[in-house]
């Protein structure tokens, strides 16, 4: 057992340091890496133009094929590289989602001339891409969409309203799942399109989150026209489509990235005071301490264990779907603990002490506890496909969806 | 990155399991349970002739001059079968306390018989509610050990036992066999008779120093975070076969016209077990690198893997006796067998509230201000 690379993996770690270090800053020490900051226009030229720049070194798409622009890397390299980039100051990533997910769908679903016309420019970084899911009435039973696409000759008109869209408001194109037929059941009806966001009826409002932020939007379609051939996979086979971009997207959101960890907790402990003794000397705090140091080293732990796994070209075992369900909740009670420590102060944000820093995870846990599958979803999913437990009983299985909006209305 | 075991470590896994689940399913750990049998010696002899009882000690010896990821796997299997056998006495502690702290001398006299399974060896450090090192009252002076240990994990069943003895110079480490006329053994009553325990009453018993005289304490620190990382696989194992012994029933058990385990009340318990489980297995596998290795992380890793995996098989094993209703509280159903054995492995070396502090002061050794 040892964590070291193979000699291709180091020959590669070291090109992407050499290719970092030539044209980003290394981060200092213990500040977090700049994710999720407010997306101003600023923001977004920067983040384009680092794309561009890690394309042409041939770092943007590295397990993508060759033929669409990719490196024909391996997964391991796409995570040593992630590595390497952690420790750089970096523009925050807002092609993820159009390359982790989007992207991936439309190549998979879409026609040999989508490819052609859309890949390079997302690779690029000149085109954004969004996911529009989500909607009010339909979070993790995504299936349950409203937003309705009614047949036009060529076109489609679409109407209704998503939500939780990361960048609506800067992004070029999003994947739009709507619902064709709502006179079958719920996944049947079901089809994916994408569309330019800039189109006539397309309108995206921020929603103001509870940590204060903006990440996300609201986008509401009245009377919006989608012609016929930016339609992926057939009419009625959205769902199948779907479960493409899903499957990326929990690769995606599992990995929170610059938290306060157990380190951070131990450092305010110890410059802390319970009932006039250091707080680390205090029994309670060692206690959830070690508790809060065992989850996170096996988190970080089962992090080596998949990337064993893909070094030795192997598929990892199941034991990565645990990250984010472990990782939100520990965010969430050592950012309250944390506060517990510090005390009546930590009540104020800007000038509480450490400048509010486990307070923002406190409250941003709470969102990414709900993020990309809840808590519950993913105790479901393990339950599931890990343990083979038999999946819910659904009793809107046989029903079709009109019916089933009938019934709701009713109540 | 090689995090994980080797193919020839998988190999040796699958064959002690092999052999455990012909030759110790849980109808044996339930006849020990319920017979005057201090463990099954038809295990014990056959993981002997596996070479699974010295698979860490030198060829010189009569080992098999691996290393300690083997054991690890083995301790796994072990305590997935939840075998009625002195492993964790003999092997992960008295064994490794003659590698470790053994002359060369009590080495070639103890350890062929140990891998041989002609002995069984144990360490007794209690004396009823005592346990710290500072507080024994045996003594160890002249070559003769007075004093009475309670209860001794595997006491009844061992012929050589490593004591702990107290002393003004410090704690010392005291070598005895137990077939000495100045030892006598009394059967206790334990939450885990699959493991008999005893109460041993040293009187002037002839005995001779195991390492340094007063270093005991020391020695028994080392020697209970070597064993903690051995218990963590053990535990594990026992986790594993608690949560797919609950699974496998919350599939055929119908209530209220369903499978229980389509209800999430169950799956999210079950699923909160195997969360646990794999936490506790990836802190294990990082003990396991420190305890190969010889690693300076090993006090803070072997803790973080103790604490981590008795909170994994304390929750399946509980969580199976649940999840199985009112069948899960009789005698004849199985899942006590794992209840009672994830206590046993949780008290051992001392318990998780503990390992916990221990974790802490070793963590703020290595963040040293």
């Amino acid at each position: 057992m040892n964590f070291n690379d193979t000699p291709d993996e180091a020959k590669f770690r070291t090109e992407a340091r050499a290719f970092l270090e030539a044209n980003a800053k290394r981060r200092t020490p213990g500040s977090a890496p700049s994710r999720n900051v407010d997306r101003d226009d600023e923001v977004i030229k920067t983040a384009k133009a680092w794309q561009a720049k890690k394309l042409a070194s041939g770092f943007a798409a590295i397990t993508w094929p060759k033929e669409i622009g990719g490196r024909g890397g391996t997964p391991i390299q796409q995570i040593i590289y992630a590595q390497e980039e952690a420790q750089f100051v970096t523009p925050p990533g807002v092609f993820d989602i159009g390359l982790g997910m989007c992207i991936p769908t439309l190549v998979k679903h879409g026609s040999s001339e989508h490819a052609a016309r859309f890949v390079k420019p997302a690779l690029k970084g000149d085109e954004i891409w969004c996911q529009l899911f989500s909607e009010p009435v339909a979070g993790s039973d995504v299936a349950g969409i409203r937003t309705r696409a009614k047949r036009d000759g060529d076109n489609w008109v679409v109407n209704g309203q998503k939500v939780w869209t990361t960048g609506a408001h800067f992004c070029d194109f999003g994947l739009l799942l709507v619902r064709t037929d709502p006179d079958v059941s719920k996944h049947k009806g079901l089809t994916m399109f994408f569309v330019d966001m800039k189109s006539k009826g397309v309108e995206a409002r921020p929603i103001k989150q509870v940590s204060g932020g903006a990440e996300f939007n609201e986008v509401f379609f009245t009377d919006v026209v989608i012609p016929d051939s930016q339609r992926l996979g057939k009419v009625g086979d959205g769902w199948t489509v779907a479960l493409t971009t899903l499957m990326n997207e929990r690769l995606a959101v599992g990995i929170a990235t610059g938290i306060l960890g157990v380190d951070d907790f131990l450092t305010l402990a110890r410059s802390s005071d319970i009932d006039g003794e250091p707080a680390i000397r205090n029994g309670a705090i060692r206690d959830r301490l070690a508790q809060f140091f065992v989850e996170a080293e096996g988190l970080k732990y089962t992090r080596y264990r998949m990337w064993t796994a893909l070094s030795r070209g192997e598929t990892p075992g199941p034991q990565s779907s645990i990250n984010k369900v472990v990782s939100g909740r520990m965010m969430q009670d050592l950012g309250s603990l944390a506060m517990e420590v510090m005390g009546e102060a930590s009540l104020m944000t800007g000038e509480g002490p450490g400048g509010g820093a486990f307070q923002r995870q406190w409250l941003g846990a709470a969102g990414f506890r709900i993020a990309g599958g809840t808590d519950e979803i993913l105790r479901n999913i393990i339950a599931e496909r890990v343990l083979g437990l038999p999946s819910d009983v659904r009793v809107d299985k046989d029903t079709t969806f009109a019916e089933l909006e009938a019934k709701r209305s009713k109540r | 990155m090689e995090f994980d075991f080797s193919e020839d470590q998988k190999l040796l896994k699958e064959q002690v399991a092999r052999f455990l689940r012909e030759k110790s399913p849980l109808t044996v750990t339930r006849r020990v349970l319920e017979s005057a049998e201090t463990h099954a010696a038809e295990v014990w002899s056959g993981l002997a002739d596996l070479g699974a009882l010295g698979v860490a000690v030198p060829e010189a010896y009569g080992g098999m001059g691996l290393g300690a990821l083997e054991l690890c796997v083995i301790a796994e299997e072990v305590g997935r079968s939840c075998a009625p056998v002195p492993f964790q006495s003999s092997v992960c502690l008295a064994t490794d306390a003659l590698v470790q702290f053994g002359s060369e001398a009590q080495k070639a006299r103890w350890l062929p018989e140990l891998i041989a399974g002609k002995i069984i060896g144990t360490v007794a450090v209690a004396e009823a509610g005592k346990s710290s090192p500072s507080q024994l009252a045996t003594t160890f002076a002249a070559d003769k050990l007075t004093g009475t240990k309670l209860p001794v994990i595997d006491g009844e069943a061992a012929g050589l036992a490593i004591v702990l003895a107290g002393g003004a110079g410090g704690a010392t480490m005291a070598l005895v066999e137990l077939g000495d006329s100045g030892v006598t053994r009394r059967r206790v009553e334990t939450l885990d008779p699959t493991r008999k325990q005893a109460e041993i009453v040293f009187k002037g018993a002839a005995a001779e120093p195991l390492g340094e005289r007063g270093g005991g304490a020391r020695q028994l620190q080392t020697l209970h975070e070597r064993a903690a990382v051995l218990g963590a696989f053990e535990q594990i194992g026992g986790a594993e076969a608690s949560l797919y012994m609950a699974r496998d029933f919350a599939l055929e058990r119908y209530a209220f016209g369903r499978q229980i385990g389509s209800y999430q009340a169950i799956k999210h318990k079950l699923a909160d077990a195997y969360i646990k489980i794999e936490l506790a297995r990836s802190n294990a596998y990082y003990g396991a690198m420190m305890l190969s290795s010889g690693g300076a992380d090993l006090p803070l890793a072997a803790a973080a893997a103790r604490v981590a995996a008795t909170d994994a098989y304390e929750y399946a094993s509980k969580e199976n006796i649940q999840t199985h209703g009112g069948i899960g509280f009789t005698w004849a159903a199985d899942p006590h067998m794992h209840y009672r054995r994830s206590r046993l492995l949780a008290l051992s070396l001392g318990g998780a509230t503990l390992w916990r502090n221990r974790l802490v002061t070793a963590l703020e050794k290595r963040n040293a201000v």
